[in-house]
C-alpha cells in the first residue's frame, strides 16, 4: 500500500500554485490536508503524475466575519471548527459537524476545503454546507469566481471546480440568533464515514439536505416547504415519502436510514 | 522441598503489572518490520484478482525480468501440505505461490523484489496476468450442489471432509414433547492483529543457517515447515519471533510469504523483508469464523434439553493449512456444540466445504464461538416459545457440579467448576429483574430494550490424545522449559511458547517466583527463538500458562533441589535442613542467597560438595497434564443491549462477565485477555464481516468497509471470578486466552432477539449489522400483516 511514482511540488503562494496547476503534464491534484487523497494514493486508486502541496500556501486558513457573511478559508482544519473558531449560530452548528468527523488526529490535519473539492459524498462538509448554503470561492488563472454550494457538487467526487481551478474558502451565511440547525448522521460506529447525513438549516428560508447517497447532497423541497409552512418535525414515514421523489433509487433500508436522518436532524434543530 | 515464597505477593494469584509493557509504552519494542540490513530488497506481490481462474500467462515487466518469480522460476520450492488423518479427509496442497490455477481473490502469483517497497509494488502492477477465468464457488452451501464447479478437479466434489453422529431419538421422544428450529449463520472475518503479517529473512553463511524473524505463534513449527517444503536440514533453519503484536491464529501456522521469502533469500543472496499491508490482511485474511447451521434442540414442556440435532456447513475457503489443516474446525464444532449441557440424545453432522475464498484458519475461539451461538441463540428461542427465562433452561439442562468429572455426549471430559452457578451469578449482575421491568415501563418509545446471554465450556491445553486422534501433521507433547541461574543469581528461563500479548514474560516469571521466590525483576523469560529455546508446538489452543507454566514450576523445582544440595555443603548441615524460600536458600544456621549458588557453581567450583547435580544449575523439564484430554474453562456472559427500531442499531449498554479458569496465575491478565476476548466478540457479533459478491471479490478491502471493534464499541465490562482448579494441571491452573470471544456473539443476538420479541422478530446472521435488524424487522411485519389477512 504505497503510493505510484509522483511529482511533488510544495506551493509557497496560491500564484505558484496555479501556475504550477496551469504548467502540469498529465494529472496534478492539490493536496491539503492529505486526510482523503493520501490514503486513495496509497491504495493507488489515485495516481495523480503531479501533487500540489498548498499546506503552506499562507491566506488560505482565515475565519473572518464581515456583515453577514463569515468567511472561511479553505486551509482551515476540522479541528479549528470543532473548536469553537467559527463564530455565532453558524459556527455552533459547523462545531457539531466538525466533532463527528472520523478522530481528532484526522481532524488536525483534514481541511474544509479538501473536503468539499474531493467531494465524497459520505463525508460531512458536502452535506452540512449545502444546508447552510453561501458560496465556494474559487481561484483560476485568470482570477476569482464564486460559485453557489447549491451549484458546486454535481455527482460523487464531482464538482463544478475546473481543472486549473482552486478552492479557496468559502462565504457562509452568518446566520441570526433566532436560526435553527439539526445535523443527523447515520453511521456504523463514531467517526465513520456516513451510511446516511440529515442536514437541517432554518435561516432565511428553511434548507434541508438529504447526504451520503451514491450521488451528490440534494436538497428535500417538499421538507424545505413543510418547514417554511411552520412544521417543526417531519415523520420518518414522510421523510420516506419526500426522500424517494428526489432518489427512487434507494432501497428500503437506504430510504429508511436516509429518512431517520432527515426525521432526526429536523427533531434537534427543534429541540 | 522449595516452597517458593509469598511473603511478597508477586506468585500465583498477584496482579503483577507486565514487565513487557514499558517497552511497548516507550515504543521502544522491537517488531520483524525494525528489522533492517544494509542490501535488503523488499518484496511485494502480485496477487489473483479473479477468484477462480486458470493462469494462461504472466507477463513480467520488461527490463524487470530477474526482479519477479513465480512459481515455474522456483521449482524446488515445495507447495504446503496439511496431512490429516480424519476419516474421508481430503486436502488440499497449497502452493506458496499459485500453480497453474488461482483459487481466490488475493493468492499470490508472483513475487516482485525492489529496493523500496513503492518499488516493488510498481513491479507488482506493471507484471502482467492473463486469467481464464472459470466459475466460482463463493457461497458454502452452493459448493454442495451437484452441478456446482470443482475448485480442485481431482475430487469429485467440493467436500474437503465430514464428521457424522447418529442418535435414535425415540429415546426421548415422550418427554421432549417441545422441539424447536432454527437456522443461523455466522460471517466470514478476519483476525486483524494490530501488526500485521511480516518477515525478514537472511541466511546467514557463518552458521550456514537461513535466518528468518517472523511475526508468528509458533517459530518451531515454522522452522519445521520451513525446512520441509525448501529442502532444508532443520538445523539450517532458524527462526525468531521478535516483539508480536497479536497474532488469534492466523500466525500460528506457516504462510506463503515466509516460505518464499525463505527461498528468495538462500538463492538470491540478499536480505529480503515483507510487511503485510491492511489491505493485503483483509483480502488474504479474510479467514475466519464462516459457518452455517441448523439446529433443533428436544426439550420438555418445562425447557429441560434432552437432545440436540445438528447439521453444521463451514466454508473452510481453497486450500488446507500446515499445520493444523481446515479439517480442525469441522471436528471443533462437532466436539463442542452441546456445550456444557447433559444431553441424552446427540445427532450431528459437519459438512466442511472448498470455497473459492482465502483458506480457513483457526481464530481464538476456533469454532466454538459458532457453535455457541448457535446452541445458546437456540436455547433463547426455546425460552421465548414456552415462555420461561432462558436462564431456567441453562441451570436445568446443564451438568452439575456432583457430576464431574463427566464425559460429554460429544465425549469431551469435564474437570471441574459449577457451571450453572456462573449463570446465576451473572443472572444477578446483569440486574435481570430490573431489566425486565425497565422494559416494560420504556415500550414504544423507539429504542428497544433487551437482556441476553451465553454460556460456554471450553476445552484448553488440550494435548496429546486430542491431537493424536485429529492425526494432524504435529501432535504436542510434553512442553519442556529451561531454567537457568546466572553467575550473579538471576534466573534466565527459556520457553518454546511464543509470548505476543498475552504478558507471558511476567506470568512465567511469576510461576519461577511461586517455586523459588525469585523477584520477577530477576528473571528474564526469553521466548520465540528456535535457537535458544526447546521444541515446542507453540502459542495456540489457550495451553501456555497450563503447558510452559507447568513446565516452569517442574523446572524451578528441579533447580530448587540442585541448589539446596549445593547450600546445605556451604552451610555445613544436612540436606533436608535446608529450604528454598524468598529466592535465597534458608536453614536453620543460616541462608545462602542464589548469588552464592551461582559463584561457587560458575566461578568457584572447588566449594562444591562431591554430590553434587553435575547437571548444575540449568535445567530442562517436561511436562504434560495426567490426563492431557485438556483442562475445562467455563464462563458465562450476559450483556444488556439497546436497538435503535428506525435504524435497526444496536448499542451494548452493559456487559456482565463471570468466568472459572481454575487457578488465576495474574488475575490482572486474565481480565484484560477476557475483556480483549469479549470485544473481538463484539467485532463478530455487530461489526465484521469480509463481504463477497457473487464473483467472489471481497467487498471490504479497507477499514473504510471493514469495521472493526475499537474503544468506542467496548463497554465497561464488569467481570467476577470463580477459581474451579482442574484436578489434572499443576497448580489446577486451566487456559483462558481464548474463551473472551466465545460466548459474545450469543450474548448479543440473544440480547437483541429479547428486545424486538415484542415485534416477533429474530436475527440470524453475524453480524448483526442494522440493516439486517431492519430486515428481521421488516420481515416480522409483514409477518403480522400476513396473520391479520
Amino acid at each position: 500500500m504505497k503510493s505510484a511514482k509522483f511529482d511533488h511540488q510544495r506551493a509557497a503562494s496560491l500564484d505558484d500554485a496555479l501556475k504550477a496547476l496551469g504548467n502540469a503534464d498529465g494529472e496534478a491534484r492539490i493536496m491539503g490536508g492529505g486526510q482523503s487523497l493520501g490514503p486513495m494514493m496509497n491504495l493507488r486508486l489515485a495516481q495523480p503524475d503531479l501533487l500540489i502541496d498548498i499546506s503552506r500556501v499562507g491566506g488560505l486558513d482565515g475565519i473572518e466575519v464581515s456583515g453577514d457573511v463569515i468567511r472561511v478559508g479553505a486551509r482551515v482544519t476540522h479541528a479549528r471548527v470543532e473548536d469553537g473558531e467559527v463564530p455565532g449560530v453558524t459556527g455552533a452548528y459547523m462545531q457539531t459537524v466538525a466533532s463527528g468527523i472520523s478522530y481528532r488526529s484526522v481532524r488536525n490535519r483534514g481541511t474544509i476545503g479538501g473536503s468539499v473539492a474531493h467531494a465524497d459524498p459520505s463525508a460531512d462538509w458536502p452535506s452540512a454546507l449545502l444546508a447552510l448554503g453561501g458560496d465556494v470561492v474559487i481561484a483560476g488563472q485568470d482570477g476569482e469566481r464564486r460559485m453557489p454550494l447549491d451549484d458546486f457538487q454535481v455527482g460523487p467526487f464531482a464538482t463544478g471546480l475546473g481543472f486549473e481551478e482552486i478552492l479557496t474558502g468559502f462565504e457562509l451565511p452568518a446566520l441570526s440568533d433566532s436560526a435553527k440547525c439539526g445535523y443527523y448522521k447515520v453511521n456504523r460506529k463514531p467517526g465513520e464515514f456516513a451510511d446516511a447525513i440529515g442536514a437541517v438549516v432554518i435561516g432565511v428560508s428553511p434548507r434541508v439536505v438529504c447526504g451520503a447517497t451514491e450521488a451528490a447532497p440534494f436538497r428535500v423541497s417538499v421538507a424545505e416547504e413543510k418547514l417554511a409552512a411552520g412544521a417543526t418535525e417531519i415523520s420518518v414515514a414522510d421523510a420516506r415519502d419526500m426522500i424517494a421523489v428526489h432518489e427512487p433509487g434507494f432501497d428500503d433500508y437506504d430510504l429508511q436510514i436516509h429518512a431517520v436522518a432527515l426525521s432526526r436532524a429536523v427533531g434537534r434543530a427543534f429541540a | 522441598m522449595a516452597d517458593g515464597g509469598t511473603t511478597e505477593g508477586k506468585g500465583i494469584g498477584a496482579r503483577v503489572l507486565r514487565k513487557e509493557d514499558w517497552r511497548h509504552l516507550a515504543g521502544k519494542a522491537k517488531f520483524t518490520g525494525d528489522f533492517q540490513r544494509p542490501g535488503q530488497k523488499e518484496m511485494a506481490f502480485v496477487r489473483s484478482e479473479v477468484a477462480h481462474a486458470r493462469i494462461v500467462s504472466v507477463t513480467k515487466p520488461a527490463g524487470f525480468e530477474s526482479s519477479v518469480f513465480t512459481a515455474k522460476d522456483m521449482p524446488d520450492m515445495q507447495p504446503m501440505r496439511a496431512p490429516s488423518k480424519m476419516p474421508g479427509y481430503k486436502g488440499a496442497d497449497y502452493p506458496a505461490l499459485a500453480i497453474g490455477k488461482v483459487r481466490f481473490v488475493g493468492e499470490p502469483v508472483a513475487v516482485c523484489i525492489a529496493d523500496t517497497r513503492a518499488e516493488a509494488e510498481d513491479l507488482a502492477q506493471a507484471t502482467l496476468v492473463e486469467f481464464g477465468e472459470l466459475p466460482a464457488v463463493v457461497d458454502m452451501l452452493a459448493a454442495k450442489a451437484g452441478d456446482a464447479p470443482l475448485i480442485h478437479e481431482d475430487w469429485g466434489d467440493n467436500l474437503v471432509m465430514e464428521t457424522f453422529a447418529d442418535d435414535d431419538f425415540g429415546k426421548i421422544a415422550d418427554r421432549a414433547t417441545v422441539v424447536v428450529k432454527r437456522e443461523y449463520r455466522m460471517a466470514r472475518h478476519a483476525m486483524n492483529p494490530m501488526e500485521g503479517r511480516a518477515v525478514f529473512a537472511e541466511w546467514d553463511d557463518r552458521t550456514d543457517q537461513l535466518m528468518m524473524w517472523t511475526s508468528t505463534q509458533v517459530p518451531h513449527l515454522i522452522r519445521t515447515g520451513l525446512a520441509q517444503f525448501l529442502g532444508l536440514e532443520q538445523r539450517q533453519v532458524r527462526v525468531i519471533a521478535p516483539d508480536v503484536g497479536g497474532g488469534f491464529g492466523c500466525k500460528a501456522l506457516l504462510q506463503p510469504e515466509e516460505v518464499i521469502a525463505g527461498w528468495l533469500t538462500r538463492h538470491l543472496e540478499v536480505p529480503v523483508r515483507w510487511i503485510e499491508d491492511r489491505r493485503e490482511h483483509l483480502v488474504t485474511g479474510a479467514n475466519c469464523r464462516e459457518h452455517h447451521y441448523f439446529v433443533t434442540i428436544h426439550a420438555t414442556p418445562e425447557g429441560r434439553i434432552l437432545g440436540l440435532d445438528c447439521d453444521v456447513t463451514i466454508d473452510a475457503g481453497a486450500y488446507s493449512v500446515y499445520p493444523f489443516t481446515n479439517g480442525l474446525e469441522g471436528a471443533m464444532a462437532h466436539g463442542n456444540l452441546p456445550g456444557p449441557y447433559d444431553i441424552e440424545v446427540y445427532r450431528c453432522r459437519t459438512q466442511t466445504m472448498t470455497t473459492n475464498k482465502p483458506p480457513l484458519m483457526p481464530y481464538r475461539g476456533v469454532a466454538r464461538p459458532g457453535v455457541c451461538y448457535a446452541m445458546e441463540m437456540t436455547i433463547d428461542a426455546l425460552a421465548r416459545d414456552i415462555g420461561v427465562e432462558a436462564h431456567d433452561i441453562r441451570t436445568m439442562s446443564m451438568v452439575k457440579q456432583e457430576q464431574l468429572p463427566f464425559m460429554s455426549i460429544a465425549k469431551k471430559h469435564f474437570d471441574s467448576g459449577d457451571y450453572a452457578k456462573s449463570v446465576e451469578m451473572v443472572v444477578d449482575m446483569i440486574g435481570l429483574d430490573k431489566i425486565r421491568s425497565e422494559q416494560i415501563s420504556a415500550n414504544g418509545e423507539g429504542r428497544l430494550v433487551g437482556v441476553g446471554m451465553g454460556s460456554f465450556v471450553e476445552q484448553t491445553a488440550h494435548g496429546t490424545s486430542v491431537f493424536a486422534s485429529w492425526g494432524v501433521a504435529m501432535v504436542p507433547g510434553y512442553e519442556q522449559a529451561t531454567v537457568r541461574l546466572t553467575p550473579d543469581g538471576g534466573l534466565e528461563l527459556r520457553i518454546g511458547v511464543q509470548s505476543h500479548g498475552q504478558g507471558m514474560e511476567t506470568s512465567m516469571a511469576q510461576m519461577a517466583y511461586e517455586v523459588l521466590g525469585i523477584d520477577p525483576s530477576q528473571v528474564t523469560v526469553t521466548h520465540g527463538d528456535t535457537g535458544l529455546t526447546p521444541y515446542s508446538t507453540g502459542t495456540y489452543a489457550s495451553r501456555s500458562m497450563v503447558m510452559a507454566g507447568g513446565a516452569t514450576a517442574r523446572a524451578c523445582r528441579v533447580l530448587a533441589e540442585r541448589m539446596e544440595i549445593i547450600a546445605a555443603h556451604l552451610l555445613q548441615c544436612e540436606r533436608a535442613e535446608v529450604t528454598v524460600r524468598g529466592g535465597k536458600i534458608v536453614s536453620g544456621k543460616g541462608e545462602v542467597s542464589f548469588a552464592e549458588i551461582g559463584r561457587v557453581w560458575y566461578l568457584n567450583p572447588d566449594e562444591l560438595p562431591d554430590d553434587v547435580d553435575q547437571g548444575g544449575i540449568e535445567v530442562t523439564m517436561g511436562y504434560r497434564p495426567e490426563p492431557d484430554s485438556g483442562a475445562f474453562t467455563y464462563a458465562s456472559h450476559a450483556c444488556k443491549v439497546a436497538v435503535d427500531i428506525d435504524t435497526g442499531e444496536v448499542e451494548v449498554l452493559d456487559y456482565a462477565i463471570v468466568e472459572d479458569c481454575g487457578t488465576m496465575v495474574n488475575p490482572m491478565i486474565v481480565e484484560g485477555q477476557t475483556y480483549g476476548g469479549a470485544t473481538q466478540g463484539i467485532g463478530t457479533a455487530l461489526l465484521e464481516e469480509s463481504t463477497y459478491d457473487s464473483f467472489g471479490n471481497p467487498g471490504a478491502s479497507t477499514f473504510a468497509d471493514y469495521m472493526m471493534p475499537g474503544a468506542t464499541d467496548a463497554p465497561h465490562y464488569r467481570i467476577d471470578h470463580m477459581e474451579s482448579p482442574s484436578p489434572f494441571t499443576e497448580y489446577g491452573i486451566k487456559g483462558m486466552g481464548e474463551g473472551g470471544t466465545i460466548p459474545t456473539p450469543a450474548a448479543i443476538g440473544n440480547a437483541i432477539n429479547d428486545a424486538l420479541k415484542t415485534i416477533g422478530a429474530e436475527v440470524t446472521e453475524t453480524p448483526f449489522t442494522p440493516r439486517r435488524v431492519r430486515a428481521a424487522i421488516a420481515a416480522a411485519n409483514k409477518n403480522r400483516q400476513g396473520d391479520a389477512a
